[in-house]
């Protein structure tokens, strides 16, 4: 869900003493601004009267560090505390990031009882304890579980503080199944991304503030209007090339900025390009941030085999060309490897097309040890939450007959448009602006339905005519 | 828009050609038939017939394909009724639920002024909702920012309502007159655009296509709002206003609806027709949709304009069943429904898919069970095959598993 | 629409007459169901025009509302209509056997085991289409909250005794009807379109006429050449051929021959009453026999073997009504509360999953679909080397290599099931691909409890097999809070208060460009009350 916008004067319950919501970010350097902004969190977490503190957080601004640091300092205070994550994947590398932040700290992993029902590397630290009993981990000042896992838990004495992560991608029945188990708690995740949807038909519940197929802070902000919501300013993943773009797109009424600046980051290739629109693209994009490899418009099967071929060859020509990256983290620059690459694609088979074609060409002698197999190629939905030094996308529009609003989703193209750390190249068929012209925009409305922004059609053009600027055509 | 003056005359000239000369009048383009526009903005054909103001019932009837469309007399005695048992009251009523909707204090009994907006004509009526827009003159700027809404603050006027008020906008060079049913002045100087439609608002909720519908609708108020104001600077809320029967009852209820989509949407539309020109500038000299002329002629003539054709037009577009006839005849896999080309890449026909299925009329016949033969599948179904072309083999895969399934059903 | 549809409407337009979706009848079909063909007025919010009801094809009757604004006439309707329909949905109230099911002890908190009394059958109610089920989803609505003489001597207008009993029936079949794969109340329109794939869109199946005209055309005329006589085809007085399925009428019907007639009926003439039931008549009658012999086409398939599994959750759901009506429980309120809203939402997202599983497993034309789109996958199993779990008690696992022309969306350790027999199952996890066609899979459960498998638990060379990557029984999820512990964040219980039913209690709108969500409902929908208002009366109200 976009971020609906929200009245700016919703007062912070904690009193004028607290910090100004929204620190002044122009003024600040970034770390000033973010560094506010957590501040500002914390107090509330820790101190507001509230029930609740939402926190938005867009794409790589911290919010897994955010987390990390809450968790820890909750758990000071000395009431024990639990974590709501929404995948096992997402548990697991919360488990991790508390168990190195805090190797003395003992956390709970509750988890389900299915063969291999967490990460065996979570075995390794000494002060996690994994059950599938919530009995054996109450007694921890942190137990981190799903929130399906946690659904299953009673208590007759609710935890005093909850954090629930991914908030905007939990559904608000999943809330109200785990709702009871605290006092208090932290939401946070970010607004942008994809929603929540249900397999079935919902549209009885529109419009009602519990819709149970609504997001869950929606519901949760329906309910409690006067929470205090917070927002990190800075994104530290994306770069300058990226942030405004992103932010202008998916986040009109919550804007963000980069932590880094015009020459923090750079990525360079040893070998030079060989003037095939497939080095000059990687080169545009290793210079400006963005690259489009414009395919001829067609309409196409959605594993459309030139656009798959063309991913495919831009990864190789990423991987062979020795790449390597420099940034503010470190003074020695980082060889672009293949699990620093991604591939996102809106579709499964798509992502399975790309997987087969990388398979081909790993098995081409030159460029059997580039690890072109290695690289991570999926969906929209399971790139979320996950960062890469450049990712290459395959976009969703890209041959399609017709826009449909699976295909328009702002989420899917924010997922796929964020994701990177130096460069995204996109690879698309020309057409795609007639495409959007052409999408009818007879969308039924729900009384009582919050309108969400940035709308697919707004945000997707300003994608493409951003793009436009970094586009080379695609010859074979 | 962005024609010139010389630009405008001569698409309006083309235009009326293709009318059938000057003498045959536009039909007037309505808010519902601009809001429409929005249905299927990839037809050439309904662009240039709408844009052209070309009598598209007419045409169909002629055609030979009249549409279905009509509506019935217990439906539109009932919307009247509704409507006027709304207005009733001088307005205070219709005040009272907007306000329940922004937050506003609704104002003392007798304090909404109800302008008189009669006039000969549409231009006079369009003047006379202008000066009561403007109240302070004609001449005076309006109010130069919409207000932050739902604050009483920075008016110093009262609440007046217009009841049908006149509106002007020009849409690919002519003059659209539009007629909302209300649109209520706040004190603080900024529009509320009312909407009143007699299905009902029944526990809260009401049928999501026909909010849909009057939300567009509203839009192309709020766009020729919009227009009204010098400098396009209106003080048009982003909500319009939704009064409908509550329940069971006639009594009215309301719904502020949030419009700012369907402004940008419409808005969109509204610029792409200035794409009128170049879609005229395809049809050969001398087309002209006139539905007096001979149905073969126009035929021909319709024929002249590519359509989008797809199942949905057949709610939205007067020429509708003619364009499905065309489609069908020439096999477009659209007519099937739009989501139906999702996978066929670049197969267009059901011929052409069928016939890439190994269905096609050289295999037997579409019907025959024992499927593709195994030497085809198994030269189209290998890894090359399919990444050389990944619809066709899938059509072939999806050929053989219905017919094995078909078949052992059978045994 | 997945490939295999969209084929299949490709040939049925090439063919000229519907091909089959399905090889078996995925959904139960009552012996005797009731066939309710309703018409509405045009622009009135359910103010039922006429209908024709009944479980006998050749004798239904006929209601007609032949001023369809008079209370009187619109109560006598409704009053005709419980009569009808109520001897129908409370036939199978007292015909119960006993199931086992557990239940929380009220005293002890603990699990027991009761025998709970479940109705041997559910009475099956059949309308011509979509609109027909939210038309009986209206009529329930309008209905259940009436008050009779009885509840309240001093109403107004007192509804007849009965009707606010059919409203309660009409809401529990309606809101069953959303539940996917359910049977008490469905329309015919979905019914065929699940089972036939016409030559024409979705969109146009909703036509009854034209898709009847798809299925079985008339001899002579292609589907594409009926569907469009039965869409446009008009007579002489320029009235359709084939009149719409409902609740909808035809333009040209209101205001060529209703209208006048209607006015002749106020006027006091002579034979007006007869002469409007006899125009209702002639609307309805074409759709009642379309509904009848689309109930045909359908006996004509077998039914799947899953169906009655299914349509015992419809016969639970029946029970359960007849106990809360039987208690004295309430009538259901206006909007579900937090907690029934997210219930219902896991009970149809459960039911979704299963149906699909089902239909799957029970039609090899549907489990086709599932292969081709990677979801399942056929094969004939090539090699089986035993092997063993290690640990204290090492349990078979097996490893089975298959040989399949199909290409499932497996990854490593993704878990695949098989129906065996007698309704057992078995599940596996992928190991490996050896190259294309052929995938190993380890067996890990379905072979007994020893450490030799069960005999005939272990597939052999030669054994085709089809896997599933889908679940066969889709768990549920976990219990939901009590209504009354409805949390914060869902904005706690229900208020107990009735809530006036009477004025619309606008909050007011907060000042907020974009808008809260449920800012500008009334009270009464964020807490339905649980003795309900009726709805007011007024002396002009609708229905």
């Amino acid at each position: 869900m976009s971020a609906p916008p929200r009245p700016a004067g919703t007062a912070s319950a904690s009193g004028p003493a607290a910090p100004s919501r929204y620190p002044s970010a122009e003024a600040a350097s970034p770390a000033e601004a973010a560094a506010g902004a957590t501040e500002a969190i914390l107090h509330d977490a820790l101190h507001s009267a509230s029930r609740g503190v939402v926190v938005d957080s867009p794409p790589g601004a911290g919010k897994s560090t955010l987390v990390v640091r809450a968790a820890r300092e909750l758990a000071a205070t000395g009431r024990p505390l639990i974590v709501i994550a929404q995948t096992n994947a997402q548990v697991d590398d919360l488990v991790g990031r508390l168990a190195d932040a805090d190797p003395e700290l003992p956390v709970g992993r509750l988890h389900s009882s299915e063969p291999r029902p967490y990460d065996p590397a979570l075995d390794e630290y000494a002060a996690v304890v994994t059950s599938a009993k919530i009995a054996d981990l109450r007694e921890l000042p942190v137990v981190v579980s799903t929130a399906a896992k946690w659904s299953w838990v009673k208590t007759e004495t609710p935890w005093p503080h909850a954090i629930v992560d991914e908030a905007y991608q939990m559904r608000s029945d999943a809330l109200l199944a785990v709702a009871g188990l605290f006092e208090k708690a932290l939401f946070v995740g970010d607004p942008g991304q994809l929603d929540p949807f249900s397999q079935v038909g919902a549209e009885q519940w529109a419009g009602l503030t519990y819709d149970p197929s609504a997001s869950a802070v929606t519901t949760l902000l329906s309910h409690n209007p006067g929470l205090p919501q917070h927002r990190l300013p800075v994104s530290w993943r994306l770069p300058s090339s990226a942030a405004p773009l992103v932010s202008a797109a998916f986040y009109p009424y919550t804007p963000f900025r980069s932590g880094t600046g015009p020459g923090d980051r750079s990525l360079t290739f040893g070998a030079p390009s060989d003037g095939t629109p497939v080095d000059r693209v990687v080169d545009e994009a290793a210079a400006s941030g963005w690259g489009l490899l414009e395919l001829p418009s067609r309409t196409t099967p959605r594993t459309d085999p030139e656009a798959v071929d063309a991913v495919a060859q831009v990864v190789r020509s990423l991987l062979t060309r020795r790449g390597a990256t420099t940034d503010e983290r470190s003074d020695a620059s980082a060889p672009l490897t293949a699990d620093r690459v991604a591939v996102g694609t809106a579709h499964r088979d798509q992502a399975a097309a790309v997987r087969a074609a990388l398979a081909a060409l790993a098995a081409d002698e030159d460029t059997a040890d580039a690890g072109l197999t290695a690289v991570a190629v999926d969906t929209a939905n399971r790139l979320q939450g996950r960062e890469f030094d450049v990712t290459v996308v395959l976009h969703p529009l890209s041959g399609r007959p017709d826009a449909t609003a699976f295909h328009l989703e702002t989420g899917r193209l924010c997922v796929l448009a964020s994701r990177h750390r130096h460069a995204c190249i996109v690879v698309c068929r020309a057409g795609v602006p007639e495409l959007l012209d052409e999408h009818p925009s007879t969308e039924p409305v729900q009384l009582g339905v919050t309108v969400k922004f940035p709308d697919g059609w707004e945000a997707n053009h300003a994608v493409l005519s951003h793009l436009a600027a970094h586009a080379v055509p695609w010859e074979r | 828009m962005t024609h010139t003056e010389g630009s405008t005359a001569a698409l309006r000239r083309r235009l009326a050609e293709l009318r059938g000369g000057p003498e045959v009048l536009p039909r007037p383009l309505d808010a519902r038939a601009l809001a429409a526009l929005a249905a299927n903005p990839g037809c050439r054909r309904r662009a240039l017939l709408d844009g052209a103001g070309v009598d598209k019932a007419a045409l169909a009837q002629a055609l030979g394909a009249p549409a279905p469309f009509g509506q019935s007399q217990f439906a539109f005695a009932r919307g009247n009724s509704f409507e006027a048992k709304v207005k009733a009251d001088g307005g205070a009523e219709l005040i009272r639920l907007l306000c329940a909707s922004t937050g506003e204090t609704p104002p003392e009994p007798g304090a909404v002024t109800v302008p008189d907006l009669s006039a000969d004509g549409p231009a006079g009526r369009t003047a006379r909702t202008r000066a009561a827009l403007f109240p302070s003159a004609a001449s005076q700027d309006p109010p130069a920012a919409p207000p932050v809404e739902g604050t009483d603050e920075g008016g110093t006027g009262g609440w007046s309502l217009l009841y049908h008020p006149m509106l002007a906008l020009d849409v690919a060079g002519s003059t659209a007159y539009l007629e909302p049913d209300a649109i209520a002045v706040h004190p603080d100087g900024s529009w509320t655009v009312v909407e009143i439609k007699s299905f009902p608002i029944l526990d809260g909720s009401a049928d999501a296509a026909k909010v849909g519908a009057a939300a567009r609708q509203a839009a192309v108020y709020a766009l020729a709002l919009e227009e009204a104001a010098p400098g396009g600077q209106a003080p048009v809320r982003e909500r319009a206003l939704l009064v409908c029967p509550r329940d069971f009852t006639n009594l009215p209820t309301a719904h502020g609806v949030d419009i700012r989509k369907q402004r940008a949407t419409t808005r969109r539309q509204l610029a792409r027709l200035t794409r009128l020109e170049e879609i005229a500038a395809e049809v050969p000299e001398g087309t002209v949709f006139d539905p007096s002329r001979p149905a073969g002629q126009l035929s021909s003539a319709v024929e002249s304009v590519p359509a989008a054709y797809a199942p949905e037009c057949l709610s939205s577009c007067e020429l509708a069943f003619h364009c499905r006839e065309r489609a069908r005849a020439a096999g477009a896999v659209e007519s099937l429904g739009r989501s139906i080309r999702g996978e066929l890449g670049g197969f267009t026909t059901i011929g052409a898919v069928l016939e890439a299925a190994g269905l096609g009329p050289d295999s037997e016949s579409g019907t025959r069970s024992d499927g593709p033969s195994q030497q085809s599948v198994d030269r189209a179904e290998d890894e090359d095959g399919e990444r050389a072309d990944p619809a066709g083999s899938a059509l072939r895969r999806a050929a053989r598993l219905r017919s094995e399934a078909l078949g052992e059903a059978m045994c | 629409m997945s490939l295999m549809s969209a084929l299949a409407r490709m040939e049925a337009a090439a063919a000229g007459r519907a091909r089959p979706r399905a090889t078996v009848r995925h959904r139960h079909l009552a012996e005797h169901p009731l066939v309710l063909v309703p018409l509405t007025t045009a622009g009135e919010a359910g103010a039922p025009l006429g209908a024709l009801a009944g479980t006998d094809r050749a004798a239904p009757e006929l209601l007609v509302v032949p001023q369809p604004r008079d209370r009187d006439q619109r109560w006598a309707f409704l009053a005709r209509l419980a009569g009808v329909l109520l001897p129908h949905l409370e036939s199978a109230l007292d015909d119960v056997e006993f199931e086992e099911r557990k239940e929380t002890d009220p005293e002890t908190g603990k699990k027991v085991t009761v025998q709970a009394e479940l109705c041997v059958d559910a009475p099956q109610l059949l309308v011509p289409n979509g609109p027909g089920v939210e038309f009986v989803r209206l009529l329930g609505r309008s209905m259940r909250f009436r008050r009779t003489a009885e509840d309240d001597p001093d109403a107004a207008y007192p509804a007849p005794p009965r009707v606010p009993l059919l409203g309660r029936w009409l809401t529990q079949y309606g809101e069953r009807a959303r539940v996917p794969g359910s049977c008490l109340l469905t329309s015919m329109t979905e019914l065929l379109s699940r089972h036939w794939a016409t030559g024409q869109s979705a969109l146009e199946d909703q036509h009854l006429g034209a898709l009847l005209a798809w299925i079985d055309p008339p001899e002579g005329l292609t589907g594409a050449e009926a569907a469009l006589r039965a869409e446009t085809g008009r007579d002489a007085g320029g009235q359709l051929l084939c009149p719409p399925a409902g609740p909808a009428t035809d333009p040209a019907f209101d205001n060529k021959l209703l209208a006048p007639a209607v006015a002749r009926f106020d006027a006091g003439v002579h034979g007006a009453e007869e002469e409007v039931r006899t125009l209702i008549e002639s609307q309805l009658r074409p759709t009642w026999e379309a509904v009848w012999r689309g109930v045909d086409l359908l006996r004509g398939l077998p039914e799947g073997e899953r169906v009655a599994e299914r349509f015992k959750r419809d016969r639970w759901s029946y029970t359960g009504h007849r106990d809360r009506v039987r208690s004295g429980e309430p009538p259901q309120p206006r909007l579900d509360d937090a907690v029934t809203a997210a219930a219902k939402l896991a009970a149809r997202e459960q039911a979704q999953a299963r149906l699909e599983a089902q239909e799957a497993l029970d039609d090899p034309l549907v489990m086709a679909e599932r292969r081709l789109a990677g979801e399942a996958f056929e094969g004939e199993v090539v090699e089986v080397e035993m092997a063993w779990s290690e640990g204290k008690r090492p349990m078979p696992r097996p490893l089975v290599t298959l040989r399949t022309t199909d290409r499932p969306h497996l990854s490593e350790g993704g878990k695949v099931h098989r129906a065996m027999d007698e309704g057992a199952r078995q599940s596996a996890e992928f190991v490996d691909g050896h190259g294309p066609g052929t995938l190993t899979l380890r067996l890990t459960n379905g072979m007994g409890r020893s450490k030799e498998p069960a005999p005939g638990t272990v597939p052999e060379k030669g054994d085709r097999l089809c896997w599933t990557l889908f679940e066969h029984s889709p768990r549920g999820g976990p219990g939901l809070p009590d209504v009354e512990d409805t949390p914060w964040t869902h904005g706690g219980p229900p208020s107990e208060s009735p809530a006036a039913a009477s004025v619309p209690a606008q909050t007011p709108g907060l000042p907020d460009p974009g808008g809260t969500v449920g800012s500008e409902r009334p009270v009464e929908e964020r807490t339905p009350a649980p003795l309900p208002l009726p709805d007011p009366v007024t002396s002009e109200d609708l229905l």
